[in-house]
C-alpha cells in the first residue's frame, strides 16, 4: 500500500484536479483491515505530517527573518484566558462602588485590625482518619485556629455558640467514603457563608519534595485573579481567615490561585536567592476548590439567602465563562 | 384440607414464597405473622390466622378464617388497632378471643415490635436527616478533566514566584533583604526601554513583557542555548526579542520532544497537553503592604 501524501502535488491555487489514481493505487490508512498493519500505517503518516509541518514552520522562520523589520506581527495563540465572556462584574481598582461596598461590608471590621482572626475547624459526623489528619494540617496552617470534633451536633447550634466565645471563622469539612470533599466557610458574626467542592486533597505526606513543617509564624497571603465582584468578596472571604500581620522572618506564604474558577491552596516556603530569583518549596496540604454557592447570612440551608448559586445548565454549557 | 396443603407446599413441593438458606426457612408471604416457614406460621397451611400488619403509620389486625376460605376477596377481615398500646393490646385479645394460643401471643408481639420501631422513626425524622446527593459520573468526570486544565493553565510556581518577586521590588518586605543593586537595575531597564520606545511605538509592550520575558528565559532555558544564540545573532534590540522568542519556540519545542532535561526543583510539572499560554497583562492581585 502506498501512501497518500503522493496525491498532494502541492497546488491549491487551480481548481481541484479530479481524484488521481497512482501507480500503485492508492488506499486510505482507515481502510486497511488488519489493525497492526493500519496502526503502523497511521504512525507512518503522523510522522509525515509532522515532518511537513515541521518544513513549513522553518519556512516561515526563514520568510519571517527575511522580511526582518517589516514582518507582520506574530499572531497571539488563542488561549481560554483570552478567549473569556466578559464579566460585566469585573471589578476595576479605581472602582468608587466596590471600594465603597467594601468598606462596609462584613469583613471591613477586620480588614481596619479591629477584629483578630479566630477559626474553628470542624468536620461532618464521624471523620475517617485522612480527613481527621486534613483538619489537623490544616490548623498548623492557619494560625489561631482550633480544631473540635462534631459529635452529631446541629451546626445551627454550634454557631451561637461559637460566636459567644469570639470566634470569627467556622471552616466546616465534609467528608464522603473517606475523603474530604466539601468545605463550608463561614465567617461568624453573621458573614457570608461559602460552599465549597474540594477535590484533589494531598496531605503532607504524599506531597512530593516538601520541607519541613510548618512554624507558628504568621503567613503571607497571596490572592491571584479574584476578578469580578464574587470573586473579590471571595478573596476576602479567604484573606480574612489569616491575621493582618504577616510575619516575613517566616517567610512562609499560603496561595489561594484562582483560573478557571477552580482555586487552588497552596503552602509554600519562600526564599530570596538573589534580588530576580525567588525558591519556593511547598510545604503544607493542598487542596482545590470550587464554589457552589455564596449565602449572605451564616450557615442556613433551608431560609437562607443565597447570593449566588451554581447553576449547572446555564453556566456549565460555556466554556469560556467564568464566574469568579 | 390445611394439612394436605401443608404437606404438597410446605413440606415437599415448591412454594414460592419460601426462601431457604443455609440454617432456616424465611416465609415471603406478606400475610405471614413471624417471618419464618413452619407449620404453625404458613397462612396457606392454616385455615383459621392472623396477623398484625402496619400501613402508614397504623396498625391492622388481620384475620382469616374458615368459613371465609371460598371467598378469596372477602378473606382476610381488617380491624384498626388503636393508637394507644395497651388498647390495642386489649382489641387484639378480643379478637381473637377463642383462638389458639400461638396466634394471640405472635400477634402481640409483633405489634409490640412494630409500635417501637414506629417510634423510633418518629425520633429519626426530627433529628438532623443526612441529604444523599448523587454524583453524575459525566459532571464529575468533565470537572476533573477541566480541573486538571486549570492547573496545568494555571503554572502555579511561576505565579506564585512573580508575585513574590513583585512584593519585594515593591519593598513591603522593608529591609530584610539586602538587595540593593536591583533598584540600580530596574531604572537602567526602565531607560533602556524608554529609549528603544521613543523609536518604535509598537515595541513598548514587546519590551514591557521583554522586561518579564527576560527573566523568565533565564530561569527556564540552560545557560548554553542562551550563549550560543547570542552569539549567532547582532544584539541589537528588535533581533533580541526575536532570539527570545526562539529560544522559548525552541525550548518548548525541545520541551515537547523530550530533549532538554527539566531545570530545578521548581520546574516538576511537564504538561502533557501543550497549551501555549500568553500572561495576562495584569492580573489583579492583593498586596498585603505592612
Amino acid at each position: 500500500a502506498g501512501d497518500g501524501s503522493g496525491a498532494v502535488a502541492g497546488d491549491g491555487t487551480g481548481p481541484p484536479a479530479p481524484e488521481r489514481v497512482l501507480f500503485p493505487p492508492t488506499f486510505s490508512v482507515s481502510e486497511i483491515k488488519n489493525k497492526q498493519r493500519r496502526h503502523f500505517m497511521f504512525l507512518r503518516w503522523k510522522q509525515q505530517q509532522r515532518k511537513e509541518k515541521l518544513a513549513l514552520k522553518k519556512k516561515r522562520r526563514k520568510e519571517r527573518e527575511a522580511l526582518g523589520d517589516k514582518a507582520p506581527p506574530k499572531a497571539i495563540p488563542k488561549t481560554i484566558e483570552n478567549q473569556r465572556v466578559y464579566d460585566e462584574t469585573t471589578v476595576d481598582p479605581n472602582d468608587e462602588e466596590v471600594t465603597f461596598d467594601e468598606a462596609t461590608d462584613e469583613f471591613a471590621p477586620y480588614f481596619n485590625r479591629q477584629t483578630v482572626p479566630k477559626i474553628l475547624i470542624t468536620t461532618s459526623d464521624r471523620p475517617r482518619g485522612r480527613t481527621v489528619r486534613f483538619c489537623e494540617q490544616l490548623a498548623t496552617v492557619i494560625p489561631n485556629s482550633h480544631v473540635y470534633y462534631r459529635r452529631g451536633l446541629a451546626l445551627k447550634r454550634i454557631i451561637p455558640q461559637c460566636i459567644a466565645r469570639d470566634f470569627t471563622d467556622l471552616i466546616v469539612i465534609n467528608e464522603d467514603r473517606k475523603i474530604p470533599n466539601g468545605l463550608v466557610l463561614s465567617h461568624l458574626p453573621d458573614g457570608p457563608t461559602a460552599h465549597f467542592r474540594m477535590s484533589s486533597v494531598r496531605l503532607r505526606k504524599e506531597i512530593k519534595r516538601k520541607g519541613k513543617e510548618p512554624t507558628e509564624h504568621v503567613p503571607e497571603v497571596i490572592l491571584n485573579n479574584f476578578t469580578t465582584r464574587l470573586g473579590h468578596s471571595i478573596g476576602r472571604m479567604f484573606a480574612a481567615l489569616f491575621p493582618h500581620d504577616p510575619q516575613f522572618i517566616g517567610r512562609q506564604v499560603a496561595t489561594f490561585h484562582n483560573q478557571r474558577d477552580y482555586i487552588f491552596f497552596r503552602f509554600h516556603r519562600y526564599i530570596f536567592k538573589s534580588e530576580k530569583k525567588v525558591g519556593i518549596q511547598e510545604l503544607g496540604p493542598r487542596f482545590t476548590l470550587k464554589l457552589r454557592s455564596l449565602q449572605k447570612g451564616t450557615f442556613d440551608s433551608k431560609f437562607g439567602e443565597y447570593e449566588w448559586i451554581h447553576k449547572r445548565r446555564e453556566m456549565d454549557t460555556n466554556r469560556r465563562k467564568f464566574h469568579l | 384440607s390445611s394439612q394436605v396443603v401443608w404437606s404438597m407446599l410446605g413440606n415437599r413441593q415448591f412454594c414460592s414464597y419460601k426462601m431457604t438458606t443455609k440454617t432456616q426457612n424465611f416465609c415471603r408471604n406478606e400475610y405471614n405473622l413471624t417471618g419464618l416457614c413452619n407449620r404453625s406460621s404458613c397462612p396457606l397451611a392454616n385455615s383459621q390466622y392472623a396477623t398484625v400488619r402496619e400501613e402508614k403509620g397504623r396498625c391492622y389486625l388481620y384475620m382469616k378464617t374458615i368459613e371465609r376460605a371460598a371467598f378469596p376477596r372477602r378473606l382476610w377481615e381488617r380491624v384498626l388497632l388503636s393508637k394507644n398500646y395497651e388498647k390495642a393490646l386489649e382489641q387484639i385479645d378480643e379478637n381473637l378471643i377463642y383462638w389458639p394460643r400461638f396466634l394471640r401471643h405472635k400477634c402481640k408481639q409483633r405489634f409490640t415490635k412494630i409500635t417501637q420501631y414506629l417510634i423510633r422513626i418518629r425520633k429519626l425524622t426530627l433529628k438532623r436527616q443526612r441529604k444523599l446527593v448523587p454524583l453524575r459520573r459525566k459532571i464529575e468526570r468533565r470537572e476533573n478533566r477541566r480541573e486538571e486544565k486549570a492547573l496545568i493553565a494555571a503554572q502555579l510556581d511561576n505565579a506564585i514566584e512573580k508575585e513574590l518577586l513583585e512584593r519585594l521590588k515593591q519593598d513591603t518586605y522593608g529591609d530584610i533583604y539586602n538587595f540593593p543593586i536591583h533598584a540600580f537595575d530596574k531604572a537602567l531597564q526602565q531607560q533602556d526601554a524608554e529609549s528603544e520606545s521613543e523609536s518604535d511605538a509598537e515595541r513598548e509592550e514587546d519590551d514591557d513583557e521583554d522586561v518579564d520575558k527576560r527573566e523568565f528565559v533565564e530561569a527556564e532555558d540552560s545557560e548554553l542555548s542562551d550563549f550560543e544564540d547570542m552569539d549567532k545573532l547582532e544584539t541589537s534590540s528588535e533581533e533580541e526579542q526575536e532570539e527570545e522568542e526562539e529560544v522559548e519556540k525552541k525550548a518548548s519545542h525541545s520541551k515537547s520532544k523530550g530533549k532538554t532535561p527539566l531545570k530545578g526543583p521548581a520546574r516538576r510539572k511537564r504538561p502533557y497537553i501543550e497549551i501555549e499560554y500568553e500572561e495576562e497583562t495584569e492580573p489583579t492581585t492583593k498586596t498585603k503592604a505592612a
